[in-house]
């Protein structure tokens, strides 16, 4: 099953990948671990799982500013994910991508996207195949 | 969004990689905001100077920008993590020491002063009533639009930056008069002392969370204590800013029909907050006041109720530069270091590496310190009002 959603370039990137989805909103200060590139929140529903490389799913960004820097400093080790997609991008999320220079789109709605599911970023467009049902 | 030649120009790179770079992230967050254009802004005051939150990475893109970048309006920068001068006295290590220093060295490079205090306006970056500005660090934010009228949002230090380069920020928020009306009416108590201040502000700010306070029955406030209930709204509510009536430039500009609620707060709601972050020991290492940074008035209020009694423990007032060498031409600085009181620069307990200093019980009057030193440091704090801080000291 595809499905095509648009929303709004925050950095522009045409990128494919496999999403890592989360309801929950994530704090890069703190958050992650900038040296490993896994979530370290204590409670967090991605506790414990390594965002590089996927294109990470989540409704927006919290915490410290200098989670901005968190992002360009992920990406400078290879550890940054391919792309992020947001339901409504602040601050945080959107200065770390263009620093970072990290594909970025938001105005999305994050609740279609479940992690697994085959995602194709094309600057506004969000093309989605869904991950098939376990059988 | 609307954007004049020039920011076109920024934009399009015929500026440079740094502004090009600023200009992305201020088009970026007026889409975000909706913003019309851009304002151009009279100063800026950038956070973000901690070698361990910018990393090798962070202090790389600092230098990249300063290549070809170089900030258009003057601009302060926030505290770091050691006295520039006597770090080696406050017993920084030599590592951490080296690293912080490249830091402050970028920011240099792009035209930063390196006046390494929160409290920029009393540190000759003092912005007129109706200036725009974009300025990062709660506590600065929230005095500059309060008892200024100057206008920032809550900008983070990268924004700041980005701001500082382009000359100019999105204009949104509370660049507007909209954002700035009071949205509720804090009926509070009489106080007395930064203490009081800073527990009103971080009562009111944790029970609203957002919104413009509007303080009234405080009666007469010191510019001090503007400063700590200030600090207190910003640090536990995220509040960019508040009005006392009779006292800030714009308490009386607004109309109060945007006002939804109306809270009163009693001398027992002060007492109660502080309890909550008191950690009551009677033994404390280090005892301090400065967060934010102390002002002349309250080095001078330390003198004056020390009386002539040297302090038998480790008394540390962190100021910034400006009100140092302010205390030292009319000799009240001499006067202070006889009684074996400290005064430190560039830094504070929240951003200096407290726990490798050795520290474990801290007393001190600011609630905001109190609340980070608890969060970040792993350090018991205390909290008493100014008299208790000089009586513990001595005794």
């Amino acid at each position: 099953m595809k499905l095509l959603l648009e929303g709004r370039v925050i950095w522009e990137g045409h990128v494919e990948g496999e999403a890592l989805a989360t309801r929950q909103p994530i704090s890069f200060y703190g958050g992650v671990d900038p040296e490993t590139g896994r979530i370290i929140e204590k409670g967090h529903e991605l506790e414990g799982v390594s965002i590089s490389d996927k294109i990470l799913v989540f409704p927006y960004g919290k915490g410290s500013t200098v989670g901005s820097y968190i992002l360009l400093r992920l990406k400078k080790r290879g550890l940054a994910p391919r792309a992020i997609i947001n339901q409504k991008c602040e601050p945080i999320i959107a200065v770390g991508v263009i620093i970072a220079e990290i594909p970025c789109v938001d105005l999305i709605d994050v609740g279609r996207i479940s992690t697994g599911d085959i995602l194709r970023i094309d600057g506004p467009r969000v093309e989605i195949w869904k991950r098939m049902p376990k059988p | 969004m609307y954007l004049t030649s020039l920011e076109e120009r920024m934009l399009a790179g015929e500026y440079g990689y740094a502004a090009q770079k600023a200009m992305e992230i201020l088009v970026a967050l007026g889409k975000i905001y909706d913003a019309e254009r851009m304002i151009e802004i009279r100063s800026a005051q950038i956070s973000g100077v901690s070698y361990s939150n910018l990393g090798e990475e962070g202090l790389e893109f600092l230098l990249k920008l300063a290549e070809d970048g170089r900030v258009r309006v003057p601009t302060t920068l926030n505290p770091c993590g050691m006295d520039l001068e006597e770090w080696r006295e406050m017993s920084v290590p030599e590592d951490f020491a080296e690293k912080q220093l490249r830091v402050i060295e970028a920011y240099q490079r792009l035209g930063v002063e390196p006046t390494l205090t929160c409290t920029p306006y009393l540190a000759g970056n003092m912005p007129g009533f109706g200036d725009h500005v974009a300025w990062s660090e709660s506590s600065a934010v929230i005095y500059v639009n309060s008892v200024i009228g100057a206008r920032t949002n809550r900008e983070g230090g990268p924004s700041a930056l980005a701001a500082a380069i382009a000359g100019r920020t999105p204009l949104y928020g509370l660049h507007l008069d909209e954002a700035r009306r009071p949205t509720i009416i804090v009926r509070a108590p009489r106080i007395s002392g930064e203490l009081d201040a800073s527990a009103l502000g971080y009562h009111v700010g944790r029970i609203i969370m957002s919104g413009v306070p509007l303080f009234t029955g405080l009666g007469a406030v010191s510019r001090d204590q503007l400063k700590a209930l200030g600090a207190g709204l910003a640090s536990s509510g995220g509040i960019a800013l508040f009005h006392v009536e009779g006292i800030t430039p714009e308490a009386h500009m607004y109309s109060r029909e945007h006002v939804e609620d109306v809270i009163e707060v009693t001398e027992s709601d002060l007492r109660d907050e502080v309890e909550m972050l008191d950690e009551g020991f009677d033994d404390p290492d280090l005892i301090f006041i400065g967060c934010p940074h102390a002002s002349i008035e309250e080095l001078t209020e330390v003198y004056l109720l020390l009386g002539g009694r040297r302090v038998s423990r480790r008394f540390w007032i962190f100021a910034s530069k400006t009100v140092r060498a302010q205390a030292e031409r009319i000799g009240l600085l001499a006067k202070l270091e006889a009684l074996g009181v400290r005064v430190y620069c560039d830094t504070c307990p929240i951003v200096a590496p407290l726990k490798r200093l050795g520290f474990k019980n801290v007393l001190t009057n600011s609630m905001k310190a109190a609340y980070y030193l608890r969060n970040l440091h792993d350090v018991r704090v205390r909290l008493k009002p100014l008299q208790g801080l000089v009586e513990d000291a001595v005794r």
